[in-house]
């Protein structure tokens, strides 16, 4: 059985960055991702990123891996070892990871994991929601902007958050009509940069409005919306149709948490960071030493502290196996990036999901 | 919400499927998903996960975080016995 010093599952943004942090302390990393290409959600966001320089603003998504798995090609020193097409099957209590990579399975037993698993989209219920035209906004993403398939002709987008707004300008760029995007809130709940971007474009925006059902024969022929009064019930008599081929939902994502349920982590239920979210240290450490945690698997956030939060469980899942250099001058600087990122009024609802969470996580 | 609503894709479950398992008294969703089989098809819960946890937290005035999780177990995905054939045996 192999034993890596470091196992990271999940190559995205905080996987990738984690692996960085730890190759540069001088620890061996295994980076396993299921995909054939590491960058996670990266991979598809051709949009360019805002906030600080140090989270790569004004470049794009999609350009993001290649810089840090440059640098860990040149910084890995023959320290770091990706596994890509390889899928965690289980994380044992005992530490034990189990691989599957081409119907063949390994058992390895790692000194430290850092779970950077991503996030799951959320569904919605309403009487249609298994017709065939019915996607995750994330889906349409990577058929568009990785295949470069369009997912059909006229869409109709299910939230106004930052992934509906970019995702509807996105089909717009690939010449798919969208007929409107609804909220169920009575506000936006995007950045308004994106919001106007798409309302120049002639996209309506519909607050207080939502699904009442999908309808069609084989697949999605078009939906039924209708309004929503400020107790998020339906208002009779306010039933509008609307023809469209795709409905695309967009209302919020989940932390990917079930490695973590399979060790045995200690978790809370927390809306504010997007469902449970295991507890942990401002080490990124859980309740389970052997097990650390970065990205939206432990709140979900954006790229950019996904990055930071990778570079923390890296550095101290390195320093707990000794290569303990510096520590705590990187660990200050990582800290500072992480408060400047949730400082302003979009990461009010994150300040207040990690000021509930239990044992004394970071608060900014 | 209609009734016929598709709650469980991989097991096909409506919500007419899970209202009818709470009404019969059970809350807890670990016993609603082995009565069902909720969340233990292809995806293993990852799409109506979080819908039953709501349908049961509404119908039991509890919030989410209240009820008892339902249990994650390996594969994370499915397999082929043949991979699990060729596994690692050795213990050192």
């Amino acid at each position: 059985m192999k034993k890596p010093e470091i196992a990271i599952v999940g190559g995205g943004p905080a996987g990738l960055s984690a692996a960085l942090s730890a190759v540069r302390q001088g620890a061996q990393v295994m980076l396993i991702d299921r995909d054939p290409v590491l960058g996670g959600q990266l991979v598809k966001q051709t949009h360019m990123f805002f906030g600080s320089k140090k989270q790569y603003a004004a470049i794009r998504g999609i350009d993001i891996p290649q810089k840090l798995l440059a640098a860990l090609q040149e910084e890995g020193n023959g320290k770091f070892d990706p596994r890509v097409n390889t899928t965690v099957l289980g994380c044992y209590d005992d530490g034990v990871l189990l691989l599957e990579k081409e119907d063949r399975a390994e058992l390895i037993q790692p000194r430290k994991i850092i779970i950077a698993t991503g996030a799951a989209e959320k569904m919605l219920p309403f009487p249609g929601n298994d017709l065939p035209g019915v996607y995750g906004a994330g889906a349409v993403q990577t058929l568009m902007n990785v295949y470069g398939i369009k997912p059909g002709t006229r869409v109709l987008m299910i939230g106004a958050g930052n992934i509906g707004l970019i995702v509807s300008y996105q089909l717009l760029q690939a010449g798919v009509e969208v007929t409107a995007i609804i909220e169920g809130a009575p506000k936006i709940g995007g950045y308004l940069v994106h919001a106007t971007k798409v309302r120049r474009a002639g996209i309506p925006i519909l607050t207080s409005h939502t699904i009442k059902k999908a309808y069609g024969c084989d697949s999605v022929e078009g939906a039924v919306l209708c309004n929503l009064d400020e107790k998020w019930c339906a208002v009779p008599g306010t039933e509008q149709s609307l023809a469209v081929d795709v409905i695309c939902l967009a209302v919020g994502l989940t932390p990917q948490t079930e490695l973590l349920w399979q060790a045995g982590c200690e978790q809370q239920y927390l809306p504010e960071l997007g469902g449970y979210v295991p507890l942990r240290s401002e080490k990124m450490q859980t309740s389970l030493s052997h097990l650390f945690v970065a990205g939206d698997a432990a709140c979900i956030e954006e790229a950019g502290s996904a990055m930071v939060e990778g570079k923390i469980a890296g550095l101290f899942a390195a320093a707990d196996l000794g290569y303990a250099e510096n520590v705590e001058a990187l660990n200050e600087t990582f800290s500072r990036e992480l408060e400047e990122l949730r400082s302003g009024p979009a990461g009010a609802k994150i300040r207040q999901g990690l000021s509930r969470l239990k044992g004394g996580a970071q608060v900014c | 919400m209609e009734e016929d609503t598709i709650i469980c894709r991989c097991e096909d479950l409506t919500l007419a499927d899970i209202r009818k398992t709470i009404k019969s008294g059970h809350q807890n969703p670990q016993v609603i998903k082995r009565l069902t089989r909720c969340g233990m098809g292809p995806c293993q819960g990852s799409t109506c996960r979080e819908l039953l946890l709501k349908e049961v937290a509404s119908a039991a005035g509890k919030s989410v975080g209240e009820l008892e999780m339902t249990t994650y177990r390996p594969p994370t995905k499915p397999i082929k016995i043949k991979s699990m054939l060729g596994a690692d045996k050795d213990d050192s």
